[in-house]
C-alpha cells in the first residue's frame, strides 16, 4: 500500500521560547526549528510499515515555508521514498492545512495517512481528524499501535483510563502518540542519498483550496511567571509549612 | 445563543470533566444543552438532567455511539449543531477525538483546550506546552471549542432539573468498529480531578520504588502521577503520565519525586496551587516553579514524609 505522512516543521522541543515584545507572537528569529517530534514517530512508522513489506511508497508532505524542505530532506534520509511540499507563506491553522492534505489525499490516493497527533507549537490535536473528516476515512487517533490485519487496520489508541483498539477500514487516517516506536537517526550515506530523491513543490491555488481561516490570534501572551519558592531543609519543616503556611495538608 | 455541551460520562453517570465544560459555558453564556450520546445512557441523562444550569439534555441512546467512535458521534454532532451558536466538549481523549472531525464538517478552524472566556467569541488557550497564551477570536457561525477542565472551576452536580429529550438520530458510517479496551484498575481519586497529586520521575529508579508513593498517597488521599521519562521507562502505565502530551492537573498540592522538571512535564502541572518538589539535584529546574523544595534522597524523604504527615 502507499502511505502518506504529514510533518511539520516547529520549533525545536528543547527551546525555550520568548514571546515577543509586542504580543503579535512567539519569536521565532534565530531559534532552532525541527521536524516536529510527533511527525517523527509517523515517519519511523511508515518506514517500518515498508520494512514490514505492507508498505511499498511512503510519500511525504509538509504545508508550510520554502525552508520546511529541511524537514522534508530528513524524512527522505529516514526511509520515505518522494517529498512534497505544499507551499504557503503564513502559518496556517489546522482546516487549512487538512483541505491543503485532503487534494494531496485526492491526488495520491494513499491507502493509509499518518499524521502526528499534535504539534509541539500550536498544540492543536486537529489536523489528522480533520483530514479524517474531509475524506470521510475512519480515525484512529492516539495510536501506540498499527497492526494492518487483512483490509483492516487494527489500531491500539492511548485513551484516558488506558488503552483502546479499534479496527478502521482502509483508506484510514492515523494520528501517533509518543509511545508508537522510537524513531531512528538519519545516517550520513542516507542523508547524502536524500538529496537526489524526488522533491515536488506546489502552490496551494494549484490545489484550489482556500487557506483562510475563522480563527485570529489577537494576541499572544507570556503565561503568568511563577516564582521559585523556598528551600526547606528537613522532611520535618516541609511537612509544618504544608500544614500551617500552605494550609493544603 | 444556545451552547451545545458533549458530554464526558463514566460508570453510567456524567464525569467531572463534563461540569467543567458547563461551566465554561456558563461564562459564554445562553441556554445551556447538553448531548449525551452512547448506548444504554439513560442513567447518564438523568445524572446530565440534573447539573445545576442546564437547560436540556439531548439522549441518543443507539448502537452506533458505544464507545464514542468519532466516525458515527461527529456526524450526529454536526446534524444537532446546526441550532446552536456553540458546541463544547471537554478536552478529554473522546473530546480530543472527535470534535477537530466536527469542526472539519461544519467547515470551521476549531479553538482546542480554552483556559479562559473572554467573550462569546473569544478565548484564551495556551501554545509551545504552556510557554505562551493565546487570545483567539472565532468568526464561525458555530463555535466549535474544546475545554481545558482545570482551567474552570466545576458547577455543582446537582440542583439543576433540566427537561430530557431523545434524539432519533443514528448515524452508523461503518467504518469503523471497538475491538477492546484495556482500562487500568486504581481505587485512588481520577488523577485530573484529585486535591492532591503526588507523581514521581525517572529517580525512582524503578516500578517497586513506586510503591513508597501509592502508600503516601493513600495516606494523603492523593492520586499517583508520572513523568513521560517513568512511564517509558515502564514503570508505571501511560495513562498516569502528566504533561503537555499526558494529563494536564492543577492541584491544590503536587509533589514532584524524583522529577527534573522539564519544559514538557511543567506543561501538565505549573498552574497547580501548591507544588512541592523532591529531588537530590539541586540544580533540577523543577526547583524553579517549586513553592517549597527539599534537597534529599527520595528513598528516604518519601517515607519520613509519609510517617509524619
Amino acid at each position: 500500500m502507499k502511505v502518506l505522512v504529514a510533518v511539520k516543521r516547529v520549533v525545536d522541543y528543547n527551546v525555550k521560547v520568548r514571546v515577543k515584545a509586542d504580543n503579535s507572537g512567539v519569536d521565532l528569529a534565530n531559534v532552532k526549528m525541527s521536524m516536529n517530534p510527533f511527525c517523527e514517530i509517523a515517519v519511523e512508522e511508515a518506514v517500518r510499515l515498508k520494512e514490514k513489506g505492507v508498505a511499498t511508497e511512503i510519500v511525504v508532505v509538509s504545508v508550510g515555508p520554502t525552508t520546511a524542505q529541511e524537514q522534508l530532506r530528513t524524512a527522505l534520509a529516514l526511509g520515505a521514498d518522494r517529498a512534497i511540499l505544499v507551499e504557503a507563506a503564513d502559518e496556517l491553522n489546522s482546516l487549512a492545512v487538512a483541505k491543503a492534505l485532503k487534494a494531496v489525499v485526492d491526488k495520491e490516493q494513499p491507502q493509509l495517512v499518518i499524521l502526528g497527533k499534535q504539534a509541539i507549537d500550536s498544540d492543536n490535536n486537529q489536523t489528522g481528524q480533520m483530514l479524517a473528516a474531509l475524506t470521510g476515512f475512519a480515525q484512529g487517533t492516539f495510536a501506540s499501535k498499527v497492526e494492518v490485519a487483512g483490509d483492516k487496520l487494527n489500531v491500539t489508541r492511548e485513551i484516558d483510563g488506558g488503552l483502546q483498539t479499534v479496527a478502521l477500514n482502509l483508506p484510514a487516517i492515523v494520528t501517533t502518540d509518543l509511545r508508537l516506536n522510537e524513531p531512528r537517526y538519519a545516517s550520513l550515506p542516507n542523508i547524502m542519498k536524500a538529496k537526489k530523491k524526488p522533491l515536488e513543490t506546489i502552490a496551494p491555488d494549484a490545489l484550489g483550496v482556500s487557506l483562510t481561516s475563522t480563527n485570529k490570534t489577537l494576541k499572544v501572551e507570556a503565561p503568568a511567571a511563577r516564582s521559585a519558592g523556598i528551600k526547606v531543609k528537613s522532611v520535618a519543616e516541609l511537612v509544618e509549612k504544608l500544614k500551617n503556611e500552605a494550609k493544603v495538608i | 445563543m444556545t451552547i451545545l455541551v458533549v458530554a464526558e460520562y463514566e460508570n453510567g453517570a456524567v464525569a467531572p470533566a463534563t461540569l467543567n465544560t458547563v461551566a465554561a459555558a456558563a461564562k459564554i453564556g445562553g441556554d445551556i444543552h447538553v448531548l449525551v450520546a452512547g448506548q444504554n445512557v439513560g442513567g447518564v441523562a438523568e445524572s446530565a438532567a440534573k447539573i445545576a444550569g442546564v437547560a436540556k439534555v439531548l439522549v441518543a441512546d443507539n448502537a452506533a455511539y458505544a464507545h464514542a467512535l468519532p466516525e458515527n458521534v461527529a456526524p450526529l454532532i454536526v446534524e444537532l449543531a446546526k441550532g446552536y451558536s456553540h458546541v463544547l466538549a471537554p478536552a478529554t481523549s473522546n473530546g480530543k477525538n472527535i470534535l477537530p472531525r466536527v469542526a472539519a464538517l461544519l467547515d470551521v478552524d476549531q479553538i482546542s483546550e480554552i483556559i479562559s472566556v473572554e467573550s462569546a467569541d473569544t478565548f484564551k488557550r495556551p501554545i509551545y506546552a504552556g510557554n505562551a497564551i493565546a487570545t483567539v477570536q472565532s468568526s464561525a457561525a458555530v463555535k466549535v471549542i474544546t475545554v481545558r477542565t482545570t482551567g474552570f472551576d466545576a458547577v455543582a452536580a446537582e440542583g439543576g432539573s433540566a427537561a430530557v429529550e431523545a434524539v432519533a438520530a443514528a448515524h452508523n458510517t461503518g467504518i469503523s468498529a471497538f475491538v477492546g479496551e484495556e482500562l487500568a484498575k486504581s481505587d485512588r481519586p481520577e488523577l485530573t480531578a484529585a486535591k492532591i497529586v503526588v507523581s514521581g520521575g525517572r529517580g525512582m529508579g524503578n516500578g517497586d520504588n513506586f510503591k513508597h508513593l501509592y502508600s503516601l498517597a493513600d495516606k494523603l488521599g492523593a492520586a499517583v502521577g508520572a513523568s513521560r521519562a517513568a512511564v517509558d521507562a515502564g514503570f508505571v502505565p501511560n495513562d498516569m503520565q502528566v504533561g503537555q502530551t499526558g494529563k494536564i492537573v492543577a492541584p491544590q498540592l503536587y509533589i514532584a519525586v524524583g522529577i527534573s522538571g522539564a519544559i514538557q512535564h511543567l506543561a501538565g502541572m505549573k498552574d497547580s496551587k501548591v507544588i512541592v518538589a523532591i529531588n537530590k539535584d539541586e540544580e533540577a529546574p523543577i526547583f524553579q516553579v517549586a513553592d517549597y523544595g527539599l534537597v534529599a534522597d527520595l528513598f528516604e524523604a518519601v517515607p519520613e514524609l509519609e510517617k509524619l504527615v
